[in-house]
């Protein structure tokens, strides 16, 4: 299979196949992009109700829905899910953008695993926080806002960082429904030069760097928050 | 208003699943009086003093305050809460803000203050309470008892017409009670209005209009701060007295 140099040169540089890669990962940062967007969206309003309700014993109807939502993304497979926004829920909508599909589909799917990590940031702040908010004459939504939100999010920093990480690699899949992702940019260069080395460890590789440079941007990001406090 | 009474407690009561901790409560605090409410653990004290700006609501029973019945569920108690300053045990202050934004955010969200104002205002207070050159600190760079004092100023900012101070001194080092107690004594010579729950027998003898006995949620006893403390009629009040004094 020659030395290392030719295969490089085969299915990177030969034809211009480093471009399947190249588009690929342009598609699966956009996709992780909007989904994480979509999922922290989804996510923060899940969690704001069931806490709510956790903590007032309102909304409980919202609350019912939003726990449906939880079990079944959570209790089914990301792949599935995927599958079944595209031949399913758009299965009858003529050229509809995969790209969108994918943005749906994880992005709800992340909304999930956002939706607890928030509830769970909100919960660790101290009761007396929110007492000490109402006692000023803030309503509930305002004391939220101003006082319960701020200092949840900065607990919840880490884990947010690594749902978004999971989340990039998870995109992965995105190949179920033909959308030409980093790893089916791989996929092809392998079934152009029949060699499976060389693309796989360069998607793995690009995918690691891409994780690196995320947390190094998160741990960054939450040295800035804490020094407001110290 | 009826005369110049500030809050009335009508027949309080309040339940926590299914245990009475409040039978029934009747109280009333008049403009510029400072009453301190004292009794044994569990005896609904702090419970009480909650219900006064609904932070429990009572489940039974109604609080004036300034003649509207605030446990009247269509009022807006955000508004009335403005009015009614709270000072906690642990304090609850705003970790992620500094000083002078835990003072300043209430006054400029919801009484509409430009920050100028709000932060002149407490620039005043913090002076008065000796902290000023704290203002750009962060709580978790302060001791108890100046988180207690600036605890006490942040819900002076919203200009308040009555303080509430739920047990202000209990989480403190011995050390630190009295520079609290200094505060609250300045406050209580400015004619603030002020409803104490609080275990400190010389501040209740000391500054108190009205002392307030309550035990296993029933007032026993109120009386003038000179014969409460030296000739109690109810016995339990006899009993509680003999282990605090």
């Amino acid at each position: 299979m020659g030395n290392f140099q030719e295969r490089f040169y085969l299915n990177f540089i030969k034809d211009d196949r480093w471009m399947y890669m190249w588009d690929g990962l342009k598609i699966t940062l956009e996709v992780t992009l909007f989904a994480t967007l979509l999922g922290i969206v989804l996510g923060f309003l899940v969690a704001i109700i069931r806490s709510t309700y956790d903590r007032t014993g309102k909304m409980k109807i919202m609350n019912a829905l939003c726990q449906i939502y939880l079990t079944v993304i959570r209790g089914t497979p990301a792949v599935v899910q995927l599958l079944i926004m595209y031949f399913v829920i758009f299965g009858s909508v003529k050229g509809v953008s995969k790209i969108l599909v994918a943005v749906l589909a994880f992005g709800i799917n992340s909304g999930a695993y956002v939706a607890e990590i928030c509830r769970a940031g909100i919960m660790s702040i101290d009761i007396g926080q929110m007492e000490a908010g109402r006692s000023i004459g803030f309503s509930y939504t305002q004391t939220m806002w101003y006082i319960i939100l701020p200092q949840a999010f900065k607990n919840v920093l880490p884990a947010l960082g690594n749902e978004f990480i999971v989340l990039l690699k998870e995109t992965s899949i995105s190949g179920y429904i033909a959308l030409q992702d980093l790893t089916k940019g791989g996929d092809i260069i392998r079934s152009r030069t029949y060699d499976a080395f060389m693309p796989l460890i360069g998607v793995a590789f690009v995918y690691l760097v891409l994780v690196l440079g995320f947390t190094k941007l998160v741990s960054m990001l939450e040295r800035r928050l804490n020094q407001s406090e110290r | 208003m009826s005369g110049n009474i500030l809050i009335r407690a009508e027949n309080v009561r309040k339940s926590f699943s299914g245990k009475e901790v409040l039978k029934g409560i009747d109280l009333e605090i008049r403009k510029g009086e400072v009453v301190v409410i004292i009794g044994p653990s569990g005896s609904g004290k702090s419970t009480f003093l909650r219900c006064l700006n609904l932070l429990e609501v009572p489940t039974g029973g109604h609080i004036y305050f300034k003649d509207v019945d605030i446990t009247d569920k269509n009022v807006d108690i955000d508004l009335h809460r403005q009015k009614m300053g709270m000072v906690f045990q642990h304090f609850n202050l705003f970790p992620h803000m500094d000083i002078l934004r835990n003072m300043t955010i209430g006054p400029e969200k919801l009484l509409k203050q430009t920050a100028e104002e709000a932060e002149k205002y407490a620039m005043e207070l913090l002076e008065r309470v000796g902290l000023a050159d704290r203002a750009h600190a962060y709580p978790s760079q302060l001791s108890g008892g100046q988180k207690q004092r600036i605890a006490i100023v942040r819900a002076l900012c919203m200009r308040p017409e009555v303080m509430l101070f739920d047990e202000p001194t209990s989480a403190l080092d011995p050390e630190m009670v009295g520079e609290v107690l200094q505060v609250m004594r300045d406050l209580a010579r400015e004619r603030m209005t002020m409803v104490v729950v609080t275990h400190e027998m010389g501040f209740a003898r000391e500054v108190a209009d009205r002392v307030v006995f309550l035990d296993e949620g029933i007032l026993m006893e109120q009386n003038a701060p000179e014969e409460f403390f030296g000739n109690p009629c109810n016995e339990r009040l006899k009993s509680f007295l003999g282990k605090v004094l």
